[in-house]
């Protein structure tokens, strides 16, 4: 089976800084992998590199096909005249010349996608004017219109509230079980636990890669962080105890070095 | 005085709606100052235009030009440009040159009235031949508004998005600043380059409270504008008859009419 991405030995630096260093994982396609780490973990570097943005001082990064993105938020006026409909189409084709002239056909995909990220309620409001998170549905449905194989969001969860942020990561396991590899930001790895099958963790410029079972676990995180840590699982969450004895919420926990 | 009435309705008319296409994009993207730098640049050239006896909008075209070319030259060597600061750069150094220009205009020239043509429009003062280059602009500036509309739209919602989905970004916002440099050339001839801002941002930031998709407010824009311009020259016009032998200007009648369009949007 041929990789959606391939993440090898990657080193980059920012300002002479190097944020990163001999990040490897790979992510096959209908994979689902959750991009767990602190703020200032780089987990924002790691996105822009794979999307282009940033040149890597060392190693490889292969992906395969097209890629979707999903930014955290738009900067839009609550006024601004783009309906969510045509805010979709602009995901089918905005990157072409020209207006855009009526389609039966870009129709159809526009209302396909409405219905598959459950936008009919909204799918003729302003884009400025959706909670966010309808924003977030809405900028998956622009980044899915044009079937990548590898969608890429940055903190989609980041200041939903537990129901919408719970909506949104079963949207993105849907999108995952189609076929299309998922990767995802986040600081908190709860809302994702029963969505994602992997785990990139970032801390410290280093990354451990692997099944969710894998890799959050107390050698490993400990090993990670370079200090112990304890994982405990409780009702389905996951709780992580630092190396003084102190128990965090995973929430709270895991940006402790 | 019929043939300067309806030279002054045409030029107007093309400024109000390229204005109100331009003006769309310029209020989405928050770069009605760069608009407003672009047009105190091209005031410099309708002040050499005067000074060397040739159509002032090809001094607004060509300055503007440069305009745009010095924006981009200020952005590029930064990595997080404040567009604001360059602007405010940029627009220092046209309205010096153009200070210098009018008074060259005064003392060398015939132009007694440079100063107020150059800043605040002479739209009765065009010969019936700036109807054509006023067209061609025009003409030239809606074809590439057409052509740009879809990445520009893209690329004023987020930078990123666009450029994953093959955008060339920095192409499509010079393109855009080029579309706004004569967009507000021809809002300089008709109510001149200090009070082109408000032709280019009024009409449109009052339609785009009012509609749904960015062409109706395209649409609505240009009728705002319309009605403002028309409005001002028709004012203007009568005004000969409440003073005789005097003419108010077109752009107090016509900004008059813009911001009453603006006060009516945001209710």
């Amino acid at each position: 089976m041929s990789l959606a991405l391939n993440v090898e030995h990657l080193a980059v630096s920012l300002g002479g800084r190097e944020v990163l260093r001999d990040v490897s994982f790979t992510l096959a396609p209908g994979g689902f992998c959750g991009l767990i780490g602190a703020n200032g973990a780089g987990k924002t570097t790691l996105l822009r590199t794979i999307l282009g943005f940033e040149r890597p001082t060392a190693g490889h990064i292969h992906r395969a096909g097209t890629l979707g993105y999903v930014p955290q938020k738009l900067q839009l006026d609550p006024d601004a005249p783009l309906r969510v409909r045509d805010f979709l189409r602009l995901g089918l084709d905005g990157h072409r010349w020209g207006i855009p002239l009526p389609s039966r056909a870009a129709r159809a995909q526009v209302d396909e996608i409405v219905a598959a990220i459950g936008a009919d309620a909204f799918a003729d409001q302003r884009v400025g004017r959706l909670s966010g998170g309808q924003l977030q549905r809405v900028l998956i449905g622009h980044a899915l219109i044009r079937r990548p194989q590898l969608l890429l969001l940055d903190e989609p969860l980041a200041n939903l509230d537990p129901s919408a942020a719970a909506a949104v990561a079963a949207l993105l396991g849907q999108v995952a079980a189609g076929g299309v590899a998922v990767l995802l930001s986040a600081h908190d790895l709860n809302p994702l636990l029963g969505h994602v099958d992997r785990v990139v963790y970032l801390a410290n410029g280093r990354a451990a890669a692997g099944p969710v079972a894998e890799v959050v676990r107390g050698e490993v995180l400990s090993a990670l962080y370079g200090t112990h840590i304890d994982v405990l699982r409780v009702h389905g969450r996951i709780v992580v105890v630092a190396g003084n004895g102190a128990a965090h919420d995973h929430d709270h926990a895991v940006p402790i070095p | 005085m019929t043939d300067v009435l309806v030279t002054a309705l045409i030029v107007g008319a093309a400024a109000a709606v390229l204005c109100a296409v331009a003006g769309v994009f310029t209020v989405l993207r928050g770069q009605a100052f760069a608009g407003h730098a672009l047009a105190d640049v091209a005031s410099s050239g309708g002040a050499a235009a005067l000074l060397l006896g040739l159509p002032p909008l090809a001094g607004y075209v060509l300055l503007g030009l440069a305009g745009v070319g010095g924006l981009q030259a200020l952005s590029a060597r930064r990595t997080t440009a404040d567009h604001d600061l360059m602007a405010g750069i940029l627009l220092g150094a046209g309205l010096g040159i153009t200070a210098l220009l009018l008074y060259l205009d005064v003392t060398l020239g015939s132009a007694s009235g440079a100063a107020m043509s150059v800043m605040f429009g002479a739209l009765f003062a065009l010969p019936a031949s700036a109807v054509w280059g006023a067209g061609a602009a025009a003409l030239v500036a809606m074809a590439l508004a057409a052509v740009l509309y879809r990445p520009l739209l893209l690329a004023s919602l987020d930078a990123d998005l666009a450029a994953v989905q093959g955008v060339n970004v920095r192409l499509v916002n010079t393109l855009f600043l080029v579309l706004l440099a004569l967009a507000v050339a021809l809002a300089s001839l008709t109510v001149g380059a200090i009070l082109a801002t408000a032709l280019l941002t009024g009409p449109a930031a009052a339609a785009l409270r009012l509609t749904r998709t960015p062409g109706h407010a395209m649409a609505l824009a240009s009728v705002f504008g319309l009605a403002s311009v028309w409005g001002g020259v028709g004012l203007a016009y009568a005004s000969y008859g409440w003073t005789p032998g005097h003419v108010w200007p077109v752009s107090f009648f016509t900004t008059l009419l813009v911001i009453a369009f603006y006060a009516l949007g945001r209710r």
